[in-house]
């Protein structure tokens, strides 16, 4: 398990804030969010629908940029990143994991965990090598060829889970993972995302409405109206 | 290979759509081959003329004379080799419909500035002896199932009466762009008629074939033989062979620049109908694409998706549109023999064909191209595929 100690933070949030413009309007999303994850944490960020939180996953992720605060990730402040610094820093150090899955239709679920591997210099003999390990860890070895219409949606959570971690990122991003299953296929996903970070010391920042998949994070964060309202630290694993 | 496979596989993704799309495609390759080939046979005797062949006719008009005394004169011009002397004969074989070229010539002469028509030495050896000889293009004789010895009874229109004729000879054409089917005969039996039944019109000759050693000295030669008769009652004007037919083309060059437009515009219909087809396919990936783009793909890598997607699909339809281009000029050619008895698909058509289809693959997908490398990576997650 890993050392939730005094350790410098993975990811160091000061008086974060993005807003919007829509139909003329600036919409605020987030309004001075500060937060601290330390790495190893598993962390769920809860709220209400318009709460601001996939926002805030978001702009941990690399995917949006805030309009003020300041934002550091593994010691990089994402903001100051360009586009193409902020795509190079995603592929090595964010691994997502998305509601519904997002994976290429056409591959198979060995070529959709090897996607990410294509942007790293191994060689083809390493990425099968790497990618037969992620499966193996997600219990899909044995589906390895089939595409996404021929698995179940818990499988095919699986495999997004397997493109997630198969580049070994510092950082996990779920959005509603759990928001497409059914009860036992959602259960399954927590119990291996459960594992990640209890067994690996993989740091998981996850967005849900479920109570249930809450359950499986160590600490709850809510957000009401973009603005951090209560942080709740949950029982241990 | 992994990337190749991405392309392959997303461009049958739709199975259906990707099949009639590269249908579209091989329909406007197809057609465009086909119009573009009756351009070139349009042009077919331009192409076949030679550099070394001058035509000298009458100044105000094809339809008048030159008169037979011209031609000793003709050949005495510095750098002329050989003269020739035809008439164009323009009779009726059966019905209107079936027209061919028919001309009275001096066959000795005229064989020999025109190579390109190969005549068995023998077949041509009784032509020559026999005064109503013919000597036909093999095309011409497959058409009307003529055979040596055949008898052809041509009715005149412009030298009125019934004209008796036996085939003697069957030319073949050198190489492909040769024309077969024409139909040459003494000048003499024409003259010979013509002094008993119109002698104003004996020893008129319709035009000049004119050899020249070198055909860099067309432009002088053609001065010197058109200056020989000026002021004189037939005043002769002297060209190129390729400058004398291309005037016959120039008459027609409204329907040549409308075929030519419309082949055109049948590329960019296709071009316009593929766009539409990755429009369709990248606006449905729109989520896909933005993961790719989360994951750490840049945008142009997701351009270069549809690029190759668009190419491809672009590309086999082409391939296969060219394949399919061959058999219908064939079967084209052999309906429209009367009309183009050269119709060749020639190898810049297929170097055409194949790039119109690769244009039509990358400017397909100029817009949903830019649109997808564009896509925010927020929006995307949420696009509804």
């Amino acid at each position: 398990m890993p050392d939730l100690g005094n350790a410098q933070p993975l990811v160091d949030i000061r008086n974060l804030s993005k807003s919007y413009v829509r139909g003329g309007q600036v919409v605020p999303v987030l309004r001075d969010v500060t937060l601290d994850v330390a790495a190893g944490e598993f962390v769920a960020l809860m709220g209400p629908s318009g709460s601001g939180k996939t926002t805030l996953l978001n702009l941990i992720a690399g995917i949006d940029k805030p309009n003020g605060g300041s934002l550091q990730v593994d010691g990089v402040d994402i903001g100051a990143l360009t586009e193409s610094e902020l795509a190079a820093w995603r592929a090595a150090s964010v691994g997502f994991i998305f509601q519904f899955y997002n994976l290429l239709p056409v591959l198979t679920a060995f070529e959709n965990v090897e996607l990410p591997l294509l942007l790293t210099r191994l060689s083809a003999r390493e990425r099968r090598e790497h990618v037969r390990a992620a499966l193996d860890m997600v219990g899909l070895s044995d589906r390895a060829s089939h595409r996404p219409a021929e698995l179940s949606g818990g499988q095919q959570q699986r495999v997004a889970i397997a493109r997630a971690i198969i580049a070994d990122p510092v950082l996990l991003m779920a959005d509603e993972p759990t928001g497409d299953l059914d009860r036992v296929s959602a259960a399954d996903v927590l119990e291996l995302m459960g594992r990640l970070n209890y067994e690996l010391g993989k740091t998981i920042i996850m967005v849900t409405h479920d109570q249930r998949a809450a359950q499986a994070a160590r600490r709850l964060v809510h957000l009401d109206k973009g603005v951090l309202t209560d942080q709740v630290e949950a029982h241990e694993g | 290979m992994y990337t190749l496979r991405l392309i392959v596989r997303n461009a049958f993704r739709h199975g259906l759509r990707t099949a009639l799309t590269t249908l579209g495609i091989v329909i406007a390759v197809l057609a465009f081959g086909l119009l573009q080939t009756v351009i070139g046979a349009w042009f077919a005797g331009v192409d076949a003329s030679s550099a070394t062949r001058l035509i000298t006719r009458n100044a105000i008009s094809l339809i008048f004379p030159l008169p037979l005394s011209y031609e000793e004169r003709i050949r005495a011009v510095p750098g002329v080799v050989a003269t020739a002397k035809a008439n164009w004969f323009g009779g009726v074989y059966i019905d209107k419909r079936n027209f061919f070229p028919q001309f009275a010539v001096d066959a000795d002469a005229y064989f020999k500035l025109y190579p390109e028509f190969v005549v068995d030495a023998e077949q041509f050896r009784a032509f020559q002896h026999d005064g109503k000889g013919c000597v036909v293009g093999r095309k011409l004789a497959q058409t009307y199932g003529w055979k040596l010895g055949d008898a052809v009874p041509l009715r005149g229109t412009i030298f009125p009466g019934s004209w008796e004729f036996v085939v003697r000879a069957i030319y073949r054409g050198a190489d492909d762009k040769t024309d077969e089917s024409q139909f040459f005969f003494h000048w003499d039996y024409l003259n010979e008629r013509l002094k008993k039944s119109g002698p104003r019109r004996a020893n008129q000759v319709g035009f000049f074939l004119v050899g020249i050693a070198d055909g860099n000295t067309a432009a002088q030669t053609s001065q010197q033989i058109d200056t020989l008769f000026r002021n004189s009652l037939a005043e002769t004007l002297t060209e190129t062979e390729k400058a004398f037919l291309l005037g016959f083309v120039s008459m027609t060059e409204a329907i040549v620049v409308a075929i030519r437009l419309v082949s055109f515009v049948i590329i960019i219909i296709i071009m316009a109908v593929m766009a539409n087809t990755m429009a369709m396919s990248a606006r449905e990936r729109r989520a896909e694409y933005a993961t790719l783009k989360a994951i750490g793909f840049a945008p142009p890598f997701l351009a270069g998706l549809l690029f190759g997607e668009s190419l491809f699909i672009a590309l086999c339809g082409g391939v296969l549109g060219i394949a399919a281009t061959f058999p219908v000029v064939h079967g084209f050619g052999r309906l429209m023999v009367k009309l183009f008895p050269v119709f060749q698909l020639s190898m810049a058509t297929v170097a055409m064909q194949f790039a119109a289809a690769a244009l039509v693959g990358l400017f397909a997908v100029l817009v949903p191209g830019w649109n997808a490398m564009r896509t925010r990576i927020a929006d995307g997650l949420r696009a509804v595929a």
